[in-house]
C-alpha cells in the first residue's frame, strides 16, 4: 500500500534519515519503534509532505506521492494524528472534527461518519461543544485520532498515541486503534511503548538514528532477545524504557 | 451632548475597529504585523474618488470598485511581497510591511498628487433626537460597520473556511496535516484584511480629508484599538476601537482636539502596563 524506498530526509542541514525502506501492506497494523531521535516523527512528516524527501522515493497504491503538498496526500487518504496530541485547543471539539474532514468531497456524509466517530469515541459527543484544550489529555488523544479519522483515511498515521497517558488510558486508546483497523484502516503506529505497539502489531521496523536496524512479524520481535534487552525494559512488565 | 458623542464615538471607534479587525486577521494568521494597512486603505479610497471625480461614477459604483481593488491590492501584496519571505524572522517582515507602507505612500503622491481633497460622505443632514444633533452619515456608518463585523464574525464561527482561518492561525503546521493549504487562508486574509481597511478608509475619509497621509494617524489609532482590546482574539480590537472611539471624542469635546494622538499612544502605553494581553486577551504560548 504505502512504500518507502531508501528515503533520505533532513531539516537544514542535519540529515535525520539515512536512507530507510518500509513497506506497509493494506490492513496491517505496522509499528516504527525506536528511542527519541530516532527518526520516527521525521519519517511521519515526510510521509505527510511537510518535509521534502532529499532521496528516494514514496509510493501509495501504485502512485508516487514524495514531494507533493500535505493536502494533496490528505486528500489521497493518508492522515497523521500529529505527536503531543496537538488539537486545537481553542476551537471546540466538534469544529476540530469538522477540520478533519476539511478536505472530504462527500459532506452530506459527515453526519454519518461523525456518529461512527462518536461510537469509537462516546466521551466525544458529551463534550462536543467543548472547547478542545479542556479536555483531559487522554480525551485529547482520542479527539486527535477521531479528528484524523474524519478524513477517512486509507492509511492512518499516530504519532506516539500513549505519550505521557496513564497505562489505563493506553489500554483503552490501544484497544480503539485496533478496532478501528478492523474496520478495514491500515495504521502506521510510531511509538516509544514497544510493549503496547507489539502487542497489536503485525509487523514492526526499528529506528536507530536514521536507519532501519531491524524488522520483522511483531510476535518475532516480541521474543527477540536484543528486543527484550533494549526495547521491552527487561524483566519488569508495563515499563517503558526509552 | 453626550448622546451625540456618544454616536460618534461609536461610529469612529467602529471604524478603527475594522481596520484594527484587518490587523489582527493577518496578525493572527501569519505572526506578520501590516503596517502598510493604513496605505493600502488610502490608496483604494483614492481610487475611489478618482472613479467619482475623473470617471463620473457615482459613491457606491466607486465603493464597489474600490473593494475590488482593495482585494487585489490584498493578495497582490501577500502573494508577491510576504509569502516568498515568509519564513524570515519576525523583523525581517516587520521591516517589509514598512517598506511598502513607504512605497504606497509614495506611489499614491506619485499617482494622485499630494493635495487634500474633500471625499462625500455616505449620506448627508442631521438627525435630531431630543436635544441630540446626530449626522445621518455617522448612524449609517456605525449600521454598516455593525453589519459587515457582524458578517465577518459569522463567517469565523460557522463556516468551514472560518474554521479553518482558525485552526490556521492557532497551528499552522497541523492545519496543513488536516489538508489546509495554509496559503490559500493567508491569501484569504490578506484580501479581508485589505477589503476592511478601504472600507475604514472610505468612510472615515469625509472627516479627515483624503490626502496621501489620511491614514496613518488611524493606522495608529487601529494599533490602539488592538492593544487595547488584545491582539489575540477577534473580539478585542471591536472593543477596543469602540472604546478608543467613544474615549477620544468625549476626550476631544472636553479638553482638547488636538491631544486624540497623544490620548491613543498614552492609552497604548497604559493599557501594555496593566494588562498586556489586553482588555479581552488571552494569554498564548509562541507558535512552533
Amino acid at each position: 500500500m504505502l512504500s518507502l524506498i531508501d528515503i533520505e530526509s533532513s531539516y537544514g542541514y542535519v540529515k535525520v534519515l539515512k536512507g530507510i525502506t518500509i513497506e506497509i501492506k493494506e490492513g496491517d497494523i505496522v509499528a516504527i519503534l525506536g528511542a527519541n531521535g530516532a527518526g520516527k516523527t521525521t519519517m511521519l512528516r515526510t510521509i505527510s509532505g511537510l518535509l521534502k524527501p532529499s532521496r528516494g522515493k514514496i509510493e501509495f497504491m501504485g502512485e508516487r506521492i514524495d514531494g507533493k503538498p500535505p493536502e494533496i496526500i490528505v486528500s489521497k487518504g493518508i492522515v497523521q494524528s500529529p505527536e503531543g496530541r496537538q488539537i486545537f485547543p481553542s476551537l471546540s471539539v466538534l469544529e476540530n472534527l469538522k477540520i478533519g474532514a476539511y478536505t472530504r468531497k462527500d459532506r452530506n456524509n459527515l453526519s454519518k461518519d461523525l456518529d461512527m466517530i462518536y461510537h469509537y469515541f462516546p466521551r466525544l459527543k458529551e463534550r462536543q461543544n467543548q472547547i478542545a484544550g479542556t479536555l483531559s489529555g487522554g480525551e485529547q488523544q482520542m479527539l486527535a485520532i477521531a479528528r484524523a479519522l474524519m478524513a477517512k483515511p486509507k492509511l492512518l498515521m499516530l504519532d506516539e498515541p500513549s505519550l505521557g497517558l496513564a497505562p489505563r488510558v493506553v489500554k483503552e486508546i490501544f484497544e480503539i486503534i485496533k478496532e478501528i483497523n478492523q474496520e478495514g484502516v491500515t495504521v502506521l503506529l510510531v511509538e516509544q511503548n514497544a510493549r503496547q505497539a507489539l502487542a497489536i502489531a503485525n509487523y514492526a521496523y526499528i529506528l536507530q538514528t536514521g536507519l532501519v536496524v531491524m524488522e520483522g512479524k511483531a510476535e518475532d520481535l516480541k521474543n527477540n532477545e536484543e528486543v527484550k534487552a533494549t526495547y521491552l525494559g527487561g524483566k519488569s512488565p508495563g515499563s517503558n524504557v526509552n | 451632548m453626550l448622546l451625540q458623542q456618544l454616536i460618534s464615538g461609536f461610529a469612529t471607534g467602529g471604524l478603527y475597529a475594522l481596520a484594527a479587525l484587518g490587523l489582527v486577521l493577518i496578525y493572527k494568521t501569519s505572526d506578520v504585523v501590516n503596517f502598510a494597512q493604513g496605505e493600502m486603505a488610502m490608496f483604494s479610497t483614492f481610487i475611489a474618488y478618482t472613479a467619482m471625480t475623473s470617471y463620473g461614477m457615482s459613491y457606491w459604483e466607486a465603493f464597489i470598485l474600490a473593494l475590488l481593488f482593495a482585494s487585489a491590492l490584498g493578495f497582490i501584496v501577500e502573494r508577491f511581497f510576504i509569502r516568498p519571505i515568509q519564513n524570515a524572522p519576525v523583523l525581517s517582515l516587520l521591516i517589509v510591511t514598512l517598506g511598502l507602507m513607504m512605497i504606497v505612500n509614495g506611489i499614491a503622491g506619485w499617482v494622485f498628487g499630494f493635495e487634500t481633497h474633500s471625499f462625500p460622505a455616505i449620506v448627508g443632514g442631521e438627525l435630531k433626537i431630543f436635544d441630540a444633533v446626530i449626522s445621518k452619515s455617522n448612524l449609517l456608518t456605525l449600521v454598516i460597520t455593525v453589519f459587515i463585523m457582524g458578517i465577518l464574525f459569522y463567517m469565523l464561527k460557522y463556516t468551514l473556511a472560518g474554521i479553518a482561518i482558525r485552526a490556521t492561525s492557532e497551528n499552522p503546521t497541523i492545519a496543513r496535516l488536516m489538508g489546509i493549504a495554509v496559503n490559500h487562508v493567508y491569501s484569504i486574509t490578506w484580501v479581508v484584511s485589505s477589503i476592511l481597511g478601504a472600507i475604514a478608509g472610505m468612510f472615515i475619509a469625509p472627516t479627515t480629508f483624503l490626502d496621501v497621509n489620511m491614514m496613518s494617524s488611524v493606522l495608529l489609532k487601529a494599533f490602539t484599538a488592538a492593544v487595547l482590546g488584545g491582539f489575540t482574539t477577534f473580539v478585542g480590537p471591536v472593543v477596543g476601537g469602540l472604546i478608543l472611539g467613544v474615549l477620544e471624542n468625549i476626550a476631544s469635546g472636553y479638553i482638547s482636539a488636538q491631544l486624540s494622538s497623544t490620548f491613543a499612544f498614552a492609552l497604548i502605553v497604559i493599557m501594555l502596563w496593566i494588562k498586556p494581553t489586553g482588555l479581552v486577551g488571552q494569554k498564548v504560548g509562541k507558535k512552533v
